[in-house]
This record gives structure tokens, sequence and C-alpha cells, in this order.
């Protein structure tokens, strides 16, 4: 599994793909950054924290899948997924070795990311439980988005099929419960809020520590990687 | 080594390989001979572990693949018909994740350094495998195969899209394995088998039509002697005439001779040479012989009799 990790991660480096996603990322970030809490802060005082963070976790939706499509389905297309597949490491080492790497970069995008809070608490006063539970609950959502983006990359040969299905499950996840105030059933109004990976999300940014929501992202990047696992296992017994 | 039991691969309703068993010992080199679509890659993945059998047992080296997978796999080196090899890594690079990836105990540098030197792949460790020929791909490839020291290697189309210096090259890097592994060697070319393999098992449309040795399969084909005559000739005459000939077991007109003239598919009896008769039989009655040629006795003749009668 140590051996796929290295390996996975070296590859985003030496491709652009890394850098690519690092850098689009912070541009991202620190663009929203400006905006919404320095600029805000100095013209009214108040600085929006919690839509910088809808603003960093959306932009994760468009760009994890950058990370995550090349993952399987590229060694499906290249036949070097015969060579792991053949190896002693098992599926899910394999699933785990990749989604370890993907997670790295993520992490370090989002650790440096974090500096920014360091820039403002030099010279203001921001409330660190907050800005610290929403950062706790990016790198939960994270985890789970790279575990959907593997699972839709184990599905395909085809890299960019790969990246636009990832999307599309995501913001799936991000918006549906945005449907809620559209639906009059309340059992399906329930269902919808309990799915959605966004308002559970609003807690961490107001403040609230969720320990639902916890559990709830961990379960997500558990089920898509035990999928991921089974899509292997059900391909070789086809 | 490899011993394969009544395996057999469905995929819904199609049967790709169908109740196949045989077994490779070490240092013996076989040859896994089939028309395109047969069932080679098949029977291979399954070898490998890389697609489950829907029936029959692998047992590779004592171990059986499906209860003792990771000792299974421990002693299979397996080269696919692309070589799985990543192209932005370097060659070094390359060998050492599948060093980590095969878990290999074996001293690090030495072990890689014999790799490289039985493939010929070290003195480009540096170079990112995208540059690299398509041969050199294939070395790669098997020196992939090679690393942890498998007892038994397994080769889909080694020589597949090499150039005829880097195929002879090839086939002598699989005589060197074949003294102390298993080796299985899938191929469509004949030839190859013949230059290299101890013992052919030839597949057609997912069955094991044969198994054995290479020098007997082709022994039994080179004692019976088939020459093709053209002659120009009135065919009936001929034929009759040739017929007569002592040792000829059957004659027959075969299409594609020249206007004004006649060929035929003449076979005798073993160890008669009919060349001779024919000639004169032909001077005497004025018939000028336009080409005489022996088919070589290889095992074209063999694949193409064994593969056609199939049943289905």
């Amino acid at each position: 599994m140590f051996a796929i990790y290295k390996r996975e991660l070296r590859s985003y480096f030496v491709t652009p793909l890394g850098y690519v996603f690092i850098a689009v990322f912070l541009a991202a970030a620190g663009f929203a950054f400006s905006i919404l809490v320095i600029f805000n802060a100095l013209t009214s005082g108040r600085s929006d924290v919690d839509t910088y963070f809808t603003v960093v976790i959306f932009s994760f939706a468009i760009l994890l899948p950058l990370l995550t499509m090349k993952s399987f389905a590229d060694e499906r297309r290249t036949r070097t997924e015969q060579l792991l597949l053949t190896s002693r490491v098992s599926l899910p080492g394999m699933v785990m070795g990749k989604f370890f790497a993907a997670y790295t970069v993520f992490g370090a995008a989002m650790l440096a990311s974090c500096l920014f809070f360091i820039v403002l608490g030099r010279y203001g006063s921001p409330n660190g439980a907050r800005i610290f539970g929403s950062v706790l609950a990016v790198f939960l959502v994270g985890g789970a988005f790279i575990a959907i983006g593997l699972f839709v990359s184990s599905l395909t040969e085809n890299q960019l099929v790969a990246a636009v299905g990832t999307i599309a499950v995501m913001l799936f996840f991000l918006v549906v419960g945005f449907l809620s105030s559209y639906v009059s059933s309340p059992a399906l109004r329930a269902v919808l809020g309990w799915v959605s990976v966004y308002s559970r999300f609003q807690n961490f940014t107001s403040g609230i520590f969720d320990p639902a929501a916890i559990i709830y992202y961990l379960s997500l990047c558990f089920v898509f990687l035990f999928g991921t696992v089974r899509v292997f296992e059900s391909r070789r017994w086809a | 080594m490899i011993k394969a039991t009544h395996l057999t691969k469905r995929y819904g309703s199609f049967t790709a390989v169908d109740d196949i068993s045989f077994t490779v010992g070490e240092g013996e080199i076989v040859g896994f001979l089939g028309p395109n679509g047969a069932g080679k890659s098949t029977t291979m993945n399954m070898l490998t572990g890389y697609v489950s059998a829907t029936a029959g047992d692998i047992e590779i080296d004592g171990h059986d693949l499906l209860t003792d997978t990771a000792a299974a796999k421990k002693s299979i080196g397996y080269l696919p018909e692309l070589p799985p090899v990543y192209p932005e890594m370097t060659v070094g690079e390359y060998l050492d994740f599948v060093y980590e990836l095969k878990g290999c105990t074996l001293p690090r540098k030495q072990h890689l350094a014999d790799v490289c030197e039985v493939t010929k792949t070290g003195d480009s460790l540096k170079r990112i495998i995208k540059n690299l020929s398509k041969g050199y791909r294939q070395r790669i490839g098997i020196a992939q195969a090679l690393i942890g020291d498998p007892k038994t290697i397994i080769l889909d189309e080694p020589t597949i899209g090499l150039d005829p210096r880097q195929i002879i090259e090839m086939r002598n890097l699989i005589r060197i394995l074949g003294r102390d592994h298993a080796v299985i060697l899938s191929t469509h070319i004949l030839g190859e088998v013949q230059s290299v393999c101890d013992r052919l098992l030839i597949i057609n449309r997912g069955r094991l039509v044969a198994d054995e040795k290479t020098e007997v399969i082709t022994t039994r084909l080179s004692g019976r002697l088939r020459v093709r005559a053209t002659v120009a000739a009135p065919e009936k005459q001929l034929l009759s005439a040739v017929r007569a000939i002592n040792g000829v077991l059957r004659a027959d007109p075969v299409a594609g001779g020249e206007p004004g003239a006649v060929t035929l598919l003449i076979e005798s009896e073993p160890g008669v040479d009919i060349r001779r008769p024919l000639f004169r039989v032909c001077a005497e009655s004025g018939w000028p012989i336009l080409a005489l040629e022996q088919p070589g006795a290889d095992l074209e003749n063999v694949f193409i009799s064994l593969t056609a009668k199939d049943p289905r």
C-alpha cells in the first residue's frame, strides 16, 4: 500500500496536476478570502467567514476531480492496473494507497490556505472555534469527496468521464439540501436534509460542533471507498 | 510449478475458456498457441489472478491461487500483453516501485542490478519510460516480472511489435529464463514456439486441442512428405499418372494454378521421396514441370489441421 501511495504522490508532482491543483485552489481561496473576509472587515467591520468556507467547499467540488479522475481510469486505460491487481497488494490496500495520496495533496493545499487565518489573527480577533470547526469540516468533506472521485474513476477508463461524473455526484451531495424548500412532503424533506453535505457543513461554519455530521462525513467516505473495492472485486469475477 | 485443472471462464453465455487442464514444470518453456481470440490471454489472466476463473483450480508452486493468494502471487512474474509501465516514471523509479509493490525482501540493490543485467535495461535507469522504444518497454516489462525472483514466469505475446533483431534477443532471453524457471508464453507466431518452446499447448475457441512436446508434433508431420507441383499438362491424364506412382497416397488439384497448367498437392508415404519419379513420369509424357516445392513440415500444418476440425 505504501508503494502505491508513494508512486501516486510522486506522479502528482511529476505531472503538472498537483501544482495546478494547489495553485488554482490557493488562487480561488485567496481571492475569496480577500473579498469576503478582509474587504468586508475593512468596509463594514464584519468579516464573512462562513461564506468564505462555502466558497472553499465548492471550489474543492470542482478541483478535487482533477486529483482523482486519473487514479483508476488511467490505470485501466494503460493496463498498468494489471500490475497492481496481480501483485500481492490487497484491493483495500490499493484503494487506500490512492486515497491517501490524493488526500495528502488536498491536505497540503488546505493547510496552506490556513495561513490566511494566521494573517487574520495578527490584525484582528477572529472567532477561533468557528474557524477551527470549519477547517475540520473541510478536511472531512474533502475525504468524502476524494472517496467519491476514486469510486467514479474506478467505473470508467476515460478520465474526462470520471471528472465530470465526480463533479456531478459531488454537486448532488452539496446542493441536494436546497431542494428541500421546494418539497412539500416532510419525510422527503428530512431525507434530503439528512443526505445534504452542505446543510451539515453550515453547522460548522456557524460555530456548532456537530458529531453526527462528523460521523456522516466519515461514513460517506467509507461507503465510497468500500464501493471502489467492490467495483474491482466484481470486475474480477465478471 | 503451475497446475491448472478444469479451468473454465464464462462471460455471460459466452465461454471464453472451456475446461482446460495442464501442468508446467520447472525448467520447462511451454508455448501457449492459438489464433487470436482463442482464450490465451484469458487463461493467462486467470493464472495470474487478474480475473477469477468461473470454475476450476489453479495451483502455483504448491499454493492454491484462491485460498493462498499472496503466496501464489509471489511465485508468479507476469508480463501482460501491454507492458504495465507508467510512462511518466524513469526506468529506475519504476523498478523500485515494483520492488516495493511486490514486497520483495531480497537485497534491493543487488537484486535490481541482477534483473537489469539479465534484461539489459541497466544502462538507461534514468530515462523516462515515455521516451523509450516498444522493444525497450517490453524488456522493462520482463524486468518487472523478474523482480522478486518468482519461480514461474508468464509472458503474454512477448515478441509482439518488436523488430526482427529485438525478437531474436527476446527469444534468447526467454531461453535463458527457461533454464531455472517454469515459463509459459503465449503467441500466435508458430516459428516462435518452434524455436523456444519445449512443449506446446494448442488452444482453439477456448479448448485445449493439443498438449505435446514440440518435437513430437513436428515429427508427427514431417514423417509424411508433401509436394506441391505445377505441371503444364491435361489435368485428368496427369492425375492418373501421378496416382500411379509408387508411394503416392493421394494427389489433388489445388486452386491457383497458371493457365494451361495444373497445380497438384501430392502426399506420399513416409520415407518416400516422390520428386524423382514425378520428374520421370512427366518427362516421359513430355509435360514440363513449371514449379516443384515442398511445403515445410512445420507447425502451421499441425495447427491448421488441429484447429480446423474443432467440432464447434
